[in-house]
């Protein structure tokens, strides 16, 4: 980790950022119907991934913006960062991004 | 199994050590079992050990990715208390206290459980007010809490400086607190289980379950599937992992803790204190390293490695707190990953896979309990039904909202 890729800022200091747990949770629309086992979901259980994990970060100390990113739990490493609002990349081309970065055939891109 | 004694102690030594017996066997898996659990560290080793000891169940299997106590039991910083606010937790936590007063004795294992009092340090008015409430909360629930003020605090701690950044005003002693050679507890519990027939696999890692009509009827692992007529998973920091090769989500994040060992200096502190304002906590163990427990990070990692500034954030306040130590060197640093929930409590809990249990969530605060946890996981797994002081940790808790809110006592920031 160490440095970490603001999407607005470039690369940055991690200790000037703060992590938010799992991003791309969208709250329910039609809260007055649901029950208490769907809030619950809702409200406390996480995919908290062992390998790509995508998540929410702030750069505190830095120009205080929110970001997503995906990141390997395994390694640390950032695989992609992106603007709060643009699409979720593709799991799958990361995967494959990431199996290429160990196996040393390409450059991870981000940080 | 012969038992250690003065007397096994000076036959041995007189055969220069060559005559000790292995303190359990390595065996292959049998095709089934009545109870695999999954997990080698402290509280699956102590779960094996009471269901063959206390529930008549001898058929069990314990398998371990890596080696025993090879995880978090390894990596704590081995304090032990029972000072929690609320009573379902003063209920689990007094219960494995007691479990661990008798511990070395029930095991012919020296656990080294240390009762050297254990000092909850309070920097502010909003401190004061939290110790308070906690400290009588302890004492109704029949458990041992004392106040402090400063003059009492230095009387106790000759080399604490009061007066630092943030002076301390005052501190929640409880005297029966303490702590014990983490190892020793996962070998303790090896060796009697072991004893008693349970067969303990390690470097057997579990790929997944075979689940037919939503009940689970073993464990696939890199050592062939194991049949398995009850299967408890005591997996910390892996258990959404596992939890989602059985088909389900838990309410848990995996975060990484960290903590230090200085080199070993003459006796310079003789309990374990605690500060949750400014965030250090350390104890010398009887070797004489002062252990360290730093904060956890905010992210979610299985790499057991955590951030650097951690470690500073936790030197600040400990050279504060004893000036003494700035000359010190800090000789091994390490992390783990914990599993913790929203309220700092634990989950004992059935899972929506029948006949499979799990418990974990202890988050930065498991070691303590490892008796007590492993004791009512036991009798829960044997009964098919969780144990009354067990019962109040189910995972439905975060759907009733009957949430056991221990962030304070929890005593990591996180």
């Amino acid at each position: 980790m160490l440095l970490i890729e603001c999407p607005w800022c470039g690369q940055r200091d991690q200790t000037e950022f703060s992590a938010h747990g799992e991003a791309h949770i969208a709250r329910p629309t039609e809260t007055a119907t649901l029950n208490d086992e769907q809030w619950g979901n809702y409200v406390f259980f996480r995919s908290n991934s062992k390998g790509l994990h995508y998540e929410r970060w702030t750069h505190d100390f830095g120009c205080r913006r929110w970001f997503n990113a995906v990141r390997d739990t395994v390694s640390d490493q950032f695989l992609v960062t992106y603007k709060p609002g643009e699409p979720a990349p593709d799991a799958k081309q990361l995967t494959q991004q990431l199996s290429d970065a160990t196996s040393g055939t390409a450059k991870v891109s981000g940080v | 199994m012969k038992p250690y004694s003065l007397w096994s102690l000076v036959r041995n030594g007189i055969s220069y050590d060559k005559d000790w017996q292995q303190a359990w066997r390595s065996p292959e898996p049998k095709k089934h079992y009545d109870v695999v659990i999954i997990g080698g560290g402290g509280h699956g080793l102590a779960t094996a050990y009471y269901l063959a000891r206390e529930c008549g169940v001898r058929n069990v299997a314990v398998i371990e990715k890596g080696w025993l106590g090879g995880g978090n039991t390894g990596r704590n910083t081995t304090i032990v208390r029972s000072n929690y606010l609320l009573d379902e937790s003063a209920g689990i936590y007094e219960h494995a206290m007691k479990l661990w007063e008798g511990l070395s004795q029930e095991l012919n294992y020296n656990v080294m459980f240390s009762q050297r009092g254990l000092l909850h340090l309070a920097h502010s008015v909003h401190d004061m007010q939290e110790i308070g409430r906690r400290g009588n909360a302890i004492h109704l629930n029949g458990i041992d809490s004392e106040f402090l003020n400063p003059q009492q605090i230095k009387k106790m701690l000759p080399i604490i400086n009061l007066n630092c950044r943030y002076p301390v005003m005052g501190g929640l002693l409880q005297r029966r607190g303490g702590t014990a050679r983490h190892d020793a507890v996962a070998w303790g519990y090896a060796r009697g289980a072991d004893d008693m027939g349970v067969d303990i696999i390690q470097n057997c890692a579990v790929e997944g379950f075979d689940i037919q009509n939503g009940e689970v009827k073993g464990v696939r692992t890199s050592k062939g599937l194991i049949g398995a007529g009850k299967v408890g998973c005591v997996v910390a920091g892996h258990s959404s992992v596992l939890a989602e090769m059985a088909g389900f989500r838990m309410p848990l994040e995996s975060v990484p803790l960290q903590a230090l060992v200085s080199e070993p200096v003459k006796p310079v502190i003789d309990c374990v204190v605690m500060s949750n304002g400014i965030h250090v906590y350390v104890s010398q163990s009887d070797k004489g390293e002062l252990v360290v427990g730093a904060g956890s990070d905010a992210y979610i990692s299985y790499s057991q490695r955590g951030s650097f500034d951690q470690i500073e954030h936790v030197v600040g306040p400990l050279v504060e707190l004893f000036p003494l130590f700035s000359r010190l060197r800090m000789l091994r640093q390490w992390g783990g990953i914990v599993d913790v929930t929203t309220d700092r409590s634990p989950i004992l809990s059935k899972t929506p896979v029948k006949n499979l249990f799990i418990n974990c969530g202890w988050g930065t605060g498991g070691f303590k309990c490892t008796p007590g946890s492993g004791h009512l996981f036991a009798h829960s797994i044997a009964q098919g039904e969780m144990h009354e002081k067990a019962a109040p940790f189910s995972i439905d808790r975060f759907n009733t909202g009957a949430l056991i809110d221990e962030g304070a006592a929890a005593a990591v920031a996180h």
